[in-house]
């Protein structure tokens, strides 16, 4: 001493990895608009 | 607690472990016991992935993060989604081309047999300890206001989950996981619900939310880059994706999770659904808390949630004092309510004036109130110096104790059972793989045959499970021992990333480099932190570990490279 995805709409493992990011951000934009309008 | 809730708890906690145990009960070669008999699909992955790392603490607690400092610590969390991608883009297809059963066995075909046996080693004394305090844990808090015998608790939670973990190996724990996660989704759901319709009828779910941003409770993301705050965005991301990344794709107690998928598309699909939805679930349970503290502005509140330490108090001769300070936090508790009520009436009929008078006033309330509350603890601690000054652990079990119907409260002290043993059993499992895997098969018994091993493998697992109870006993004596491990566990995290690292990395870095990078990162790791000089987020140190273990393999390599160049080896 690449599968393929199997997700419709989802060609490719990159664009299952972009979409998880972009809710990502969708998530902490969405918590800061949250947070904005009951201070 | 009634009969129902008794009957409710131990039909919901045993009744799954005797169905794990009972399913997966033929598993007689190391490929069954250690990755199931491959048919765990990605929804079972992802599920088992998530009951792991939600422990019963995470429950217990997180709600009374939740009253106390707001959504803040949802940024906790921010760094996961990247870090399940890299895990599940670059970790992920090395592992299962390589067909391990550990992470540490990938560092053994990378490196050397000394770079697996230590990266085993520092998940096996991390690990190890961290079973007994997932025991212990949610133990004291549920024997403190159950009246249960702490010691009897910790025995008969440790014993179900080693029974069942050790008759099935990892298919069991995945199996159980799937309906304790079912019954947590469903307690927590419904004492959501409860919570919500006990609010005041007067009350909207919009006019909760005002007061709880009235008083910064909603505060959940922080752009501004302070190294020494705790949360924030950035020591949310940066840090997070370092302990994540660490914890996800070095963990074993995760690796084998995901390891249990028949495919590496299963096993991808399991970790992105956790990239998704971590997030939006632990936002939930913090908005549980917040919507606590709402209910607790118009409900009289204990002044410390601990009741059992504050009554033991009261009997040891502070009767007095402690009683004058509950009318005097109660008092400055109802000229608050009479606040929000005023705030809220006035802001409805558009009178802006006497609603921000009215919100100064609940504030100043407020402030006087948690005044009150540090002076009765501090005279709390007077007489019992073991009580400790944050009782948050206790805010969420007093309301399901004290609002909940019966039958609802025995499911809601299930669901602590049931996330207790979800990831004490992925613990035990993986502790026992390990050492069989990386210990005992590698160093002492190279050929024996597989049912050897799987019996060898249920010996080590039973091994570490009694480890984690006499730890779970032990900690009852040394309460600073508990928050010490806890602190020095994720200070290995960051130097066992970097090994991964160079291993994935960067290619002409060899095993003897990558060993000493890592020992000496890791003294450096333990210097900078017991010095107490560095005033920064515990969540860098994983990133300072990462880095400091790649560079310092990079230079030793170079530095040797480059003397065998000069005398011409």
């Amino acid at each position: 001493e690449e599968p393929a995805t199997g997700l419709p709409g989802f060609r490719t493992w990159r664009g299952v990895y972009l979409f998880v990011l972009t809710v990502f951000v969708a998530c902490v934009i969405l918590l800061k608009a949250f947070e904005l309008a009951f201070s | 607690m009634s009969a129902l809730d008794y009957v409710v708890l131990l039909a919901t906690i045993l009744g799954i472990a005797g169905y794990g145990a009972w399913h997966t009960r033929h598993r007689s070669d190391m490929a069954a016991y250690w990755k199931g008999v491959g048919k765990t699909r990605w929804t079972v992955i992802g599920l088992s992935v998530m009951a792991t790392q939600a422990s019963a603490i995470t429950f217990l607690s997180t709600p009374g993060q939740g009253y106390d400092g707001g959504l803040r610590f949802v940024q906790n969390y921010f760094g996961l989604p990247l870090a399940l991608i890299i895990v599940a883009a670059i970790f992920l297809p090395l592992y299962r081309r390589l067909n391990v059963y550990t992470a540490y066995e990938f560092l053994g075909k990378r490196f050397d047999g000394r770079a697996r046996l230590l990266g085993a080693a520092l998940f096996l004394l991390q690990r190890g300890l961290q079973a007994g305090i997932t025991i212990y844990a949610p133990a004291i808090v549920l024997t403190t206001v159950m009246g249960w015998r702490l010691d009897l608790t910790i025995i008969c939670t440790g014993l179900v989950v080693i029974a069942y973990t050790v008759s099935g190996g990892s298919d069991a724990v995945s199996v159980t996981q799937k309906y304790q996660i079912g019954v947590i989704f469903a307690g927590m759901l419904a004492a959501a619900t409860i919570l919500i319709l006990r609010l005041p009828d007067t009350l909207s779910m919009g006019d909760a939310l005002r007061v709880a941003g009235g008083f910064n409770k909603l505060d959940a993301v922080d752009f501004r880059f302070d190294l020494s705050e705790r949360y924030n965005v950035w020591s949310g991301i940066i840090g997070g994706v370092f302990l994540s990344l660490s914890y996800f794709g070095t963990d074993q107690s995760q690796v084998q999770r995901y390891l249990t998928g028949p495919s590496l598309r299963e096993s991808r699909l399991g970790l992105m659904f956790n990239a998704l939805f971590k997030i939006p679930m632990q936002f939930g349970i913090l908005l549980l808390g917040v919507l606590l503290f709402v209910f607790y502005q118009f409900e009289p509140a204990p002044v410390y949630f601990n009741a059992t330490a504050w009554e033991q108090a009261k009997i040891n001769g502070a009767a007095e004092q402690l009683s004058e300070f509950e009318s005097e936090y109660a008092t400055a508790h109802s000229e608050r309510s009479e606040s929000i009520r005023t705030w809220l009436e006035a802001e409805r009929v558009g009178d802006m004036a006497t609603a921000e008078a009215a919100h100064s006033s609940a504030i100043a309330a407020h402030e006087r109130s948690q005044a009150i509350r540090a002076d009765a603890i501090a005279a709390l601690r007077q007489t019992n110096e073991r009580a400790k000054v944050e009782d948050y652990d206790y805010v969420f079990i007093t309301f399901v104790l004290g609002f909940l119907p019966h039958g609802l409260i025995g499911l809601l002290i299930a669901v602590f059972f049931a996330a207790a043993f979800s990831s004490l059993a992925a613990e035990l499992s993986a502790l026992g793989e390990t050492t069989n895997v990386d210990f005992y098969r590698f160093v002492f018994r190279r050929d024996a045959s597989e049912r050897h091993y799987v019996t060898s493998s249920r010996w080590l697992t039973i091994f570490w499970g009694m480890i984690a109870i006499g730890f779970a006993l032990f900690a009852n004596q040394q309460e600073n021992l508990i928050e010490a491990i806890n602190i020095v566990g994720s200070l290995f995290y960051g130097v066992v990333l970097g090994m991964f690292c160079v291993a994935f990395f960067i290619k002409y870095v060899e095993g003897w480099a990558v060993f000493w990078g890592a020992v000496v990162s890791q003294a450096l790791i333990f210097v900078m932190f017991f010095s107490g000089f560095f005033d920064f987020s515990y969540l860098y140190y994983n990133m300072i570990g990462c880095v400091g273990c790649v560079a310092l393999s990079i230079a030793l390599q170079f530095a040797v490279n480059r003397r065998q160049m000069r005398s011409g080896v």
